[in-house]
């Protein structure tokens, strides 16, 4: 006689409906980077939106504090197969640093201290989809998980949202960054597996 | 001139390109430096490789490998020099 029930072997293969294919659960949190970490103090850190008529909206670190700040809980989903479900951050919305921002221009391309390069479809970013996050689980984010400050877009393959971030600039053109140029694909839709090229 | 289409330096590159890469002198594209790929700083993660200059830190090229498919990139890179022979 069995002491294991239909229910809980059953229920251990079932596919959790929160994770997008090819994906699998991690309860610790990888870190990926593609070069040294950079130390930024806050005392240094600018965030800048920069449009294509060359105009600039920038924020210190006490000015961006000052924003609105909002609790985001969230899945986030990596390329490389792991995602981590109902992570917790503070950060201020994209729709609020986007306010003033006058722009004719569809796209973005972020940019980091040490020269990290993403580039996201603006309505990507806005309506409550994106935040440049400065605390993850209740602490300062880590310079090793993209601190002071990040950009998080979790519906997008977690590479898209830049650690580091200090800055986005308008574009015309829907251009690749960093990765998209180097085979992983200009969208990056986890529910779509769009991985690479 | 007329130009030919790729095929044409199919036999040169796959000449040039069974070697070993780390002994090949790069330019970066960055400061300018020439050294062996040997001497670049080189960062792994689950991402991709990333290949540095041990000079300036640009990436000077990038490998991506997905299952049976490879993306080699060399984006900082003006040339390499390869020794014949």
């Amino acid at each position: 006689m069995s002491f294991i029930t239909r229910g809980f072997s059953g229920r251990s293969r079932e596919r959790d409906e929160r994770l997008p294919p090819g994906q699998t659960l991690v309860h610790d949190f990888p870190v990926l980077s593609a070069g040294p970490t950079p130390e930024v103090d806050t005392a240094e850190w600018e965030f800048s939106i920069v449009t294509e008529t060359g105009g600039e909206h920038r924020w210190n670190w006490d000015e961006f504090m000052a924003l609105e700040i909002e609790e985001i809980e969230t899945d986030i989903h990596c390329v490389t197969h792991w995602s981590k479900l109902g992570t917790r951050w503070r950060g201020v919305s994209l729709d609020t640093l986007f306010e003033d921002v006058e722009t004719q221009y569809d796209f973005v391309m972020a940019h980091s201290y040490g020269g990290y390069t993403t580039n996201v479809p603006l309505d990507e970013l806005l309506d409550g989809k994106a935040w440049i996050a400065f605390e993850f689980d209740g602490e300062p984010l880590d310079p090793e998980h993209g601190g002071p400050a990040r950009l998080i877009v979790p519906h997008l393959y977690f590479w898209k949202s830049a650690k580091w971030v200090r800055g986005l600039v308008m574009q015309g053109e829907d251009e690749p960054g960093f990765w998209e140029q180097n085979g992983y694909h200009l969208h990056g839709d986890p529910w779509k597996e769009e991985r690479y090229w | 001139m007329q130009h030919l289409d790729g095929n044409a330096v199919a036999g040169q590159l796959a000449d040039y390109f069974s070697f070993d890469v780390t002994a090949a002198t790069a330019r970066c594209n960055g400061c300018g430096s020439i050294a062996e790929f040997a001497r670049a700083m080189v960062y792994r993660s689950g991402a991709g490789t990333v290949v540095r200059c041990g000079s300036c830190d640009q990436v000077l090229a990038t490998i991506v490998e997905a299952g049976d498919r490879a993306w080699i990139g060399f984006s900082g890179v003006s040339a390499i020099e390869v020794r014949r022979g």
